[in-house]
């Protein structure tokens, strides 16, 4: 069902959500940008719409409200477990179609793969309802159409703005809000089809694994973990245990965010380590976001959101780095097929010989 | 939750036995029928989780063999007899012991990695007619660091058992006693078939290459062999990613690989 909301019956609707529903979309954080005086945009609960930043990218993805940064997944006593009280308020998330794919992606890894679903993120994941937050035109450094995650649909209502109001396809149970609060309005999402930059995905990237070209990445990459953090996709954590200080006998187990391209991801007691070398962290993160992932689950798990290209501090680019695996295989193709003239050729003139 | 898998239960220490100055055997009163090969999770709260191989077992008791490196380690080698730890598990694919029916099996394990294999071994010793053979190599740093002394001594008297170790002291080494690496005892093996022979090999990364390409060169095939490999682990459910090699995770398809498979992972 197609909507016209006006923003004072927009942020009327959310009130009345609001017993209901924790809504978050992406806001403003001033003063908290990359560079001094700049704003960062990352996600928190809104009340209104005004709160929404609708013309530019999130730094932080929405993973964070369904896998949060720093978890407690139980409390001890001496002999007994107890896990923490959850809200049981339903949860609302604006985020745009790159980023709804990404959940899907958390769900492979986080509900799918091993033979237990993660038990903290299925309780969440199973309250969650999504906006879609229609996006006209790209960002720049996004590549979600060359990924196939430029389309998402899952969504409870998209939303665009629009003069001052909001163009609306409504779904599921909010069909009567809108109803009452908007006016209708034929209204299909636009999706982006094509980007300044598009991305190029070799097909078997693992065949260049052993390729000088990682060097690069090993002088460069300062192993700030920071793509780690901001990719939509990246759920890898480590589990860690706290006691308190007043009482040791009493603590908690916590799980907290762990990144494959930060220091001592991969080390094992005693000293010995895997991927010392950033540039083979390099290696093992880009071949697991565009064909490890996809081996197992059947789609890649990068969603071409472009957000670890913005947030390195060292100007590595992820794109830049996919894109020259594929030409890589472009030009090992075109020296094999030069070979294959080449041996052919000259079969040709043994024949004339003969 | 009901579901939640990373809830681990309390279970008692039956006994606790030194083996060397850094390792410990413990028997744990719980009843978790694994698969030769597979791990648990050990944890002790507000120290830490880590995963630890199980040595045995019984139907109604588990026994580890750890080794103090660290932090959890460090503070499971101060527990004692009647103290609690906590567990979840088993994890992990084990060894398919039915591959090794009939035929002539080589173990090789180096230190620690001895721990993974034997319960395999008990199970061929309780019924060492379901085997061609058995041949266990074991290597050790120093006489100091063997590791199941009695065990080593009494499967010798069924099985060929040579240990060897990397250097010799003042304590003696069981017979046969060899000193230097155990890819070294590998090109002198009885190795009557090599297509009737299957071999498991467990230890340090750079002792299970080699000890593997000598087992290549005494006529054995990629595929007749299988190494337990060691990956950090943090959730040991295939979600924390830490063991991940590729498309693989170590904790839910390992630790135990057949080495055509090991050996094309790329880290
Ligand atoms: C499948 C498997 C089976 C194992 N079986 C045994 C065994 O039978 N006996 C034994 O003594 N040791 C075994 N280990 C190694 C054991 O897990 C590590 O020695 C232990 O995690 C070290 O923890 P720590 O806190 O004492 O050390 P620290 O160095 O303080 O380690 C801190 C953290 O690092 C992680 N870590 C460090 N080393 C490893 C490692 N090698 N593997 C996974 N995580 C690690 C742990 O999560 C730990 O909490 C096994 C490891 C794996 C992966
Ligand atoms: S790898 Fe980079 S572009 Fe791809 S989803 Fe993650 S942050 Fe976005
Ligand atoms: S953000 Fe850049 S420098 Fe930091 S870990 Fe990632 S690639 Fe390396
Ligand atoms: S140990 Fe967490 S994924 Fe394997």
């Amino acid at each position: 069902m197609g909507s016209l909301i006006e923003a004072a019956a927009l942020d009327e609707l959310l009130r009345l959500l609001k017993p209901k529903y924790r809504i978050y979309a992406p806001v403003r954080l001033p003063g908290k940008g990359r560079f001094s005086d700049t704003d960062l945009i990352g996600y928190a609960e809104i009340n209104r719409s005004r709160d929404i930043v609708f013309n530019e990218r999130s730094y932080f993805s929405p993973k964070e409200i369904l896998f949060p940064v720093n978890q407690t997944l139980f409390y001890f006593t001496e002999s007994q477990w107890r896990e923490p009280e959850t809200d049981d308020r339903e949860i609302l998330v604006f985020l745009r179609s790159c980023d709804l794919e990404a959940v899907k992606r958390l769900d492979q890894a986080l509900l799918h793969n091993g033979p237990y679903p993660d038990s903290y993120y299925q309780e969440a994941r199973a309250k969650v309802k999504f906006v879609l937050m229609e996006c006209q035109e790209e960002f720049e450094g996004c590549f979600c159409a060359s990924m196939g995650t430029n389309e998402s649909r899952d969504y409870a209502f998209s939303i665009r703005p629009e003069n001052g109001a909001y163009l609306c396809d409504v779904r599921e149970d909010l069909e009567e809000l809108f109803g009452r609060l908007g006016k209708p309005r034929e209204h299909e999402p636009a999706f982006v089809r094509e980007h300044k930059n598009p991305v190029r995905l070799p097909d078997n990237p693992e065949a260049f694994s052993e390729h000088p070209f990682w060097r690069e990445y090993s002088e460069r990459c300062i192993a700030c973990g920071r793509c780690n953090v901001v990719c939509p996709t990246c759920s890898c954590f480590s589990l860690q245990d706290i006691f308190y200080d007043d009482n040791p006998k009493v603590g908690e187990r916590r799980r907290v965010w762990a990144g494959c391209q930060i220091d001592g991801f991969a080390d094992l007691a005693g000293g010995h380590s895997y991927r010392r070398d950033k540039g083979e962290r390099m290696r093992y993160k880009v071949l697991h976001k565009i064909y490890h992932f996809k081996e197992h689950f059947g789609v890649n798990l990068c969603v071409g959101c472009g957000r670890c290209d913005y947030a390195c501090p060292e100007y590595i680019s992820f794109s830049r780095c996919v894109n020259k695996l594929a030409e890589l295989e472009d030009s090992t193709k075109a020296e094999a097929n030069r070979k294959l003239g080449d041996t052919s050729a000259a079969v040709e003139v043994k024949k004339d010989v003969k | 939750m009901s579901n939640n898998p990373y809830l681990p239960f309390r279970a008692p220490i039956l006994s606790k036995t030194r083996q060397t100055a850094v390792d410990w055997t413990y028997h744990i009163g719980c009843s978790l029928n694994p698969v030769p090969g597979q791990f648990v999770e050990v944890s002790l709260p507000g120290v830490g989780e880590c995963p630890i191989s199980i040595s045995d077992f019984t139907p109604d008791s588990v026994e580890l063999t750890i080794r103090r490196v660290g932090k959890v380690t460090e503070n499971l080698s101060r527990l004692e007899e009647a103290d609690y730890l906590y567990l979840r598990g088993p994890y992990g694919q084990g060894f398919p012991l039915e591959q090794f029916a009939g035929r002539h099996l080589i173990i090789a394990a180096g230190g620690t990695g001895l721990a993974p294999v034997k319960s395999v071994i008990r199970h061929f010793a309780e019924r060492p007619e379901t085997l061609a053979g058995l041949t266990i190599l074991a290597g050790f740093k120093s006489p100091e660091d063997i590791l199941f002394r009695p065990e080593l001594e009494s499967w010798s008297r069924s099985f060929d058992v040579q240990v060897t170790v990397d250097q010799v002291c003042d304590v003696p080494v069981p017979s046969p006693g060899h000193v230097g690496l155990i890819t070294a005892l590998i090109p002198d093996l009885a190795i009557p078939s090599p297509t009737n022979t299957r071999a498991i090999v467990v230890g340090p990364p750079a002792m299970m290459k080699f000890t593997c390409a000598e087992l290549l060169r005494r006529g054995l095939k990629e595929d007749q062999i299988w190494v337990s490999l060691e990956r950090r682990m943090s959730c040991g459910l295939g979600k924390c990613g830490h063991c991940r090699v590729g498309s693989t995770h170590v904790c839910l398809d390992g630790p135990v690989f057949n080495y055509a498979k090991a050996r094309k992972l790329v880290d």
